[in-house]
């Protein structure tokens, strides 16, 4: 196990500690007296009306795919961005052809209209 | 036991047991939760493994994309909450036997293999896992057209996504 | 270990020292020194993170010609303090139907989310993790904070905080994309992925001026990332409210409140890591201390550039956001990746020999430019054609 790793996750034991401590001793500090009419849900000053569950539009789902197709790329392209300074100009030329075909995806996308928000 | 044993022995009863929440949790979006603690685990495994790019990879696209699309796709397709219904259908003894059989299978096989008490050779402070990774992937004697492959699958699967996307805003 | 070059190894060696003396074994010792070292520096931070609630409110005063906090002590410096007691002892309160577990678990994640991305921060040369893939953990510590934003939203059982979080998320996903390719560019300039090495690199000329563009695209992203005005969907106030802490109140608000000043604060320093030189400045070769200064010196103008966007920039529409992210960073991004790339090679015969440096850099810095105007240029007469339809259109209203 590389040493590096062991220090990452001791920044996370910590940084998870210290949050909670500052919530916990929050929580043991404040007073804590419910009543219905507090902890009602505050929604522009009238009674909620349904459920929270709402229904979302496609277009979440949508830009959350596209958006993980080009996250993969992006983590493909990190190794290639790394050694471009000792490879030169032939793993440019690859690279263009990976981004190359990803941006006629892109455009594909984009006429097909599936990038349009509303 | 070394230190690195002990910590591989909790994380990975916690991918166990997060996994077997995945399945057995009632709510979906908490389903979604344990999911992202399962490859949270996973991540931690492989950064014990020495293949730090692997671990982060694995937290930049699993749960920075895989999990994220997820929750968006319970958001959009279901409108109950939590399950109903019984969670197990008749046949559940049949899977229970043929898990048992398959899990049985593999400790015997198992037993005789040698890889189980191999220690890795200790890779020199030097070795620079990124750049031979790096070079494997974009040099041209090794695996250039794999890599430029990829890209291709990609796109597949971006047509793809809007090929269900499309149908599905028919729908709407 | 000399004490001035590496202070922090020195006393890392000192403490570990100690507790072998105590009759611990080497390797845990190291391990328990370094989980000390963490808490100070954690501990520091939080610290800082007090104060920049200060400057915050001294900043957003300037910006909208007032003074700002002034009573409690000196230029109302105290007046931090005075918040957080009032944050601590402020009532518990769980509303109708809140996931309580994931409730709470949110803001502790939101803030660790932030705390991890000082592992990487390059402080100084010798404070600061290098690890090798520095930048792909940076998008992968950001993935820790998004999932936080759903968790608050989702649990909070409220209409509004879910749909906050939601085009949040939306929004830093999608800005995900330019963020992460203009990463790459520091990347294919320095040859790794170690942030302390690419500040390493900049010893002879800082990344903004080799890639201007990319730093703008970080800059632009980064404020989406951070979701800060003009990008602050999740805390458009006359749309929905507060956004997914909307049911937030007491220490946990706090905590969310205090994780996005110290996110902005942080990502100030990446933008001084990545674009002008972190730690990098004069006499820092004879006095690595010195490094600390100009980094945090250079932090602070970043963190105040931020500043300067959210209180000057009016909140843009999520349909706009999108469209600027999808229809023109995206790909501008990717055609800035294969160019600069290109030229990087094209010019790197000047970079390796002594004496021509000057033409690699200034090649790199014109060429930046002239993409620039090009895009420009194409953006003027695209938005001069929209102009001209839409005009039209009105004109022949007029007509009926």
């Amino acid at each position: 196990m590389q040493t590096e790793w062991i220090y990452i996750g001791l920044f996370l034991i910590v940084g998870i500690i210290i949050p909670a401590a500052a919530i916990i001793l929050a929580a043991v500090l404040s007073p804590y007296k419910p009543n219905p009419i507090k902890d009602s849900t505050y929604e522009c000053g009238i009674e909620t009306v349904g459920s929270n569950w709402v229904q979302f539009k496609a277009q979440y789902y949508i830009f959350a795919l596209v958006f993980l197709v080009f996250d993969v790329e992006t983590v493909f392209l990190f190794p290639w961005a790394m050694t471009l300074n000792q490879l030169g100009l032939f793993a440019v030329v690859e690279g263009i052809i990976f981004i190359g075909i990803l941006l006629a995806g892109l455009a594909y996308t984009w006429r097909k209209g599936m990038l349009e928000w509303a | 036991m070394t230190v690195a044993q002990i910590i591989f022995l909790i994380t990975a009863a916690v991918i166990l047991g997060s996994a077997a929440m995945v399945v057995t949790t009632r709510n979906l979006v908490h389903a979604a939760l344990w999911l992202i603690v399962t490859l949270f685990g996973a991540a931690v495994l492989f950064a014990m493994l020495n293949a730090g790019f692997i671990a982060v990879v694995q937290v930049v696209v699993y749960i920075g994309a895989i999990a994220i699309l997820f929750i968006f796709a319970v958001m959009l397709t279901r409108r109950e909450m939590n399950d109903t219904g019984p969670g197990l259908n008749k046949g559940w003894w049949l899977s229970a036997v043929t898990s048992a059989l398959t899990f049985g299978g593999l400790v015997w096989l198992l037993q005789g293999w040698d890889g189980l008490s191999k220690v890795a050779p200790a890779l020199g402070s030097e070795f620079d896992a990124i750049g031979a990774l790096a070079n494997a992937l974009v040099s041209p004697e090794a695996y250039v057209l794999p890599f430029e492959v990829a890209s291709v699958l990609l796109l597949a699967a971006l047509v793809g996504a809007v090929y269900i996307a499309f149908q599905r805003k028919g729908e709407e | 270990m000399d004490f001035w070059t590496d202070p922090v190894e020195a006393a890392g060696e000192w403490l570990s020292g100690i507790f072998v003396g105590w009759g611990m074994n080497a390797d845990a010792a190291h391990v328990l020194a370094a989980f000390v070292g963490i808490l100070v520096l954690i501990s520091v931070v939080m610290v800082l993170d007090i104060f920049l609630v200060w400057t915050e409110r001294k900043i957003v005063a300037r910006f909208q010609d007032r003074i700002g906090p002034n009573r409690l002590g000196p230029f109302g410096l105290v007046q931090p303090f005075a918040d957080i007691i009032k944050l601590i002892i402020k009532e518990n309160i769980y509303p109708v139907g809140v996931d309580k577990i994931v409730y709470n678990l949110a803001p502790i994640i939101m803030m660790t989310s932030v705390l991890l991305l000082w592992a990487v921060l390059p402080l100084t040369e010798f404070l600061g993790l290098d690890l090798n893939v520095g930048v792909l953990y940076l998008i992968g510590v950001g993935a820790l904070g998004t999932l936080s934003i759903i968790m608050a939203g989702w649990s909070s059982n409220n209409k509004y905080a879910l749909l906050g979080a939601f085009r949040q998320v939306a929004v830093m996903i999608s800005y995900e994309i330019p963020m992460v390719v203009a990463l790459l560019i520091p990347t294919i300039l320095s040859g790794s992925m170690g942030i302390n090495s690419i500040v390493a690199a900049q010893e002879s000329s800082w990344y903004i001026v080799l890639a201007p563009l990319a730093f703008l695209l970080f800059l632009i992203s980064a404020t989406a990332e951070l979701g800060r005005a003009p990008f602050d969907l999740t805390e458009a106030e006359s749309e929905l409210i507060a956004g997914h802490h909307i049911e937030y109140s007491g220490m946990k608000f706090g905590l969310f409140y205090a994780s996005e000043l110290l996110h902005t604060f942080t990502f100030g320093g990446f933008i001084a890591a990545f674009f002008f030189g972190g730690w990098q400045g004069p006499w820092v070769s004879e006095i690595p201390a010195l490094g600390l200064l100009y980094f945090l010196a250079k932090a602070t103008v970043g963190y105040w550039l931020f500043g300067w966007i959210k209180y000057t920039m009016p909140r843009i529409r999520i349909d706009k956001m999108m469209d600027l992210n999808w229809k023109f960073l995206v790909p501008f991004s990717f055609v800035l990746l294969m160019y600069v790339a290109l030229m990087n090679a094209l010019l790197a015969g000047f970079r390796a020999t002594e004496g021509a440096m000057w033409i690699y850099t200034w090649g790199m810095f014109l060429s930046n430019i002239l993409l620039g105007w090009i895009t420009l240029e194409i953006l003027r007469r695209r938005a001069h054609g929209e102009r001209v339809k839409v005009e039209g259109a009105v004109v022949e209203a007029g007509h009926h």
